[in-house]
């Protein structure tokens, strides 16, 4: 099993706020991994670390092999990773065309511009309006369909079902469906539990900056309580 | 032939005169904007840098025998250097402070650089002839109009517009405009940000150097022609608005025409007319004329 995603005794501040206690985990190429865990927990975070985006970080991220603690923000991205914040991140002073040609080709092999419109066409038919006038699903899409553009084979989602409409919700579903069948690796965030369990090949549970549980998907059934307990699900 | 009692030419010879000091003041704060867009510093030794250009090009001539041309060239990538070495040496470190602390910095190395031109040339000036090419002017029937200064607004006007388009149509200026709103999620995509960063102070700056080499035939090099100018540049960004290209070269250009316009009208106001409209820009529209609320 070739791994992706690394990670060991992850250690992450913000300033003087240390957020990540020793945080271990693995994803292997191909895999969809659901990050699950209260507000606060410490999983965007562990994503932010990933890029390389917190204050000081101190363990082991390694991508594809490669130890990344030590490498600027721009390098991590080149190697394979893209990275959709769970605030979307979309820019207003560009059209929405503008934010999907944006990030520069990390690796070959890429979605097109076409494919990207086949597969959402809200973007196609708002190519030319500004950026942050999309509507939410809109940018949701334009988020995630950016970094699909790049030919980053490991993908970091964080929240992308937050706040938006069911039928948006199941489209994304979908796409992280195809994805997973093009070989992609997936690293989630995930509030909506609903959403990430059909998605996911494994879980991990963090809580208070610390994974506290992790078990693949034929075990959810069995870990239900558990779930109930740490998330209130 | 008069218009309200002035003659057309000196009308015209004062519009000229105000597109002049417009583009001079175009093409500072357009690199004041460009800066302040994406390093957030208010870089108060544009003039200083500005100052450096013109000598830089009175140097290469003096001591050299560079001539104009060359050294429209060279003065601004020397300035650009300049400030590339400010930016990788003090400038880099202040960026997470609040906007204070680098217009102090800048502020400080404005007060160095004018004290170390002053000690080594004087406040006199130092004159510099206007290349050959350019000498004399051109009869247009209504007015004279000297080459070198139609020379100025033109290269100024082309300057301006050449750097607009770079950043409005292009990659690297998607890549600038994503990164004046949020660096960090542009460099996650694998753009040298910290490297963007350096090179647009060094643009920025280049861009005061090439206008000092522009100024140096019209006004006479001296260590303070920066600080005459800065403070009425800085009005010209507030009303444009912090960080609005096409709002700094157009109000650029329209604050000189309304000063050159002034000088002849009402003259006691010319000098503080700029500041009048920045007052009332300020009370109508804080974020200018083309800047956006945040």
């Amino acid at each position: 099993m070739t791994l992706a995603l690394e990670i060991s005794e992850l250690q992450a501040w913000y300033g003087e706020s240390h957020i990540l206690h020793d945080v271990n985990l693995s994803v292997a190429e191909g895999e969809v991994v659901t990050l699950l865990g209260r507000n606060g927990a410490g999983r965007t975070t562990t994503l932010r670390a990933i890029m390389g985006l917190t204050g000081r970080r101190e363990g082991s991220i390694k991508i594809n092999g490669q130890e990344t603690v030590a490498l600027p923000t721009h390098r991590i991205a080149h190697l394979g990773v893209g990275y959709c914040p769970e605030e979307r991140a979309i820019f207003s002073s560009l059209s929405a065309e503008e934010n999907l040609m944006l990030p520069p080709t990390l690796k070959a092999g890429g979605m097109s511009v076409d494919e990207i419109y086949d597969m959402f066409p809200n973007l196609a038919e708002r190519r030319h309006s500004q950026g942050t006038r999309l509507s939410g699903g809109e940018q949701q899409m334009l988020a995630v369909a950016r970094i699909l553009r790049t030919g980053a084979k490991l993908l970091l989602l964080d929240e992308i079902s937050e706040g938006l409409a069911p039928v948006i919700v199941q489209a994304l579903a979908k796409m992280i469906l195809m994805l997973k069948k093009q070989g992609y690796t997936i690293v989630m965030v995930e509030q909506n539990f609903r959403f990430a369990a059909p998605l996911a090949d494994r879980f991990y549970v963090m809580e208070h900056g610390q994974i506290v549980e992790q078990f693949a998907a034929p075990e959810l059934a069995s870990k239900m309580n558990v779930l109930n307990e740490l998330l209130g699900v | 032939m008069e218009i309200f009692g002035i003659s057309t030419s000196a009308l015209m010879g004062q519009l000229l005169l105000g597109l002049v000091n417009g583009s001079f003041y175009a093409m500072l704060s357009l690199g004041l904007a460009v800066i302040f867009g994406l390093l957030n510093v208010i870089n108060f030794a544009h003039g200083a840098l500005y100052m450096m250009g013109a000598f830089f090009a009175w140097m290469g001539l003096q001591y050299f025998g560079i001539n104009y041309w060359v050294m429209l060239l060279l003065a601004p990538l020397l300035v650009g250097v300049f400030g590339i070495i400010i930016e990788k040496t003090m400038l880099q470190w202040l960026y997470r402070l609040d906007h204070l602390y680098g217009l102090l910095l800048t502020f400080g190395i404005t007060l160095m650089l004018e004290g170390i031109f002053r000690s080594f040339y004087g406040v006199s000036g130092q004159p510099y002839t206007v290349p050959a090419l350019l000498a004399g002017s051109t009869d247009l029937g209504f007015m004279n109009l000297p080459n070198y200064r139609a020379w100025v607004v033109l290269a100024s006007i082309i300057v301006c517009l050449a750097t607009w388009f770079v950043i409005e149509k292009t990659r690297l200026g998607a890549y600038l405009r994503a990164g004046t709103e949020n660096p960090k999620m542009v460099e996650a995509f694998g753009v040298n940000v910290p490297l963007m960063v350096t090179l647009t102070y060094g643009f920025g700056v280049a861009l005061a150097g090439f206008a000092g080499v522009l100024a140096a035939p019209v006004l006479q090099v001296s260590p303070l022609m920066g600080s005459n100018l800065i403070i009425v540049v800085f009005a010209v960004v507030v009303i444009g608005g912090m960080g609005s290209i096409l709002g700094s070269i157009l109000t650029g250009l329209g604050l000189g025409i309304i000063e050159g316009f002034t000088k002849v009208f009402y003259p006691e106001l010319s000098s503080t007319v700029v500041f009048i409209i920045m007052a009332i820009v300020l009370l109508i529209r804080p974020a200018g004329l083309f800047g956006r609320e945040k």
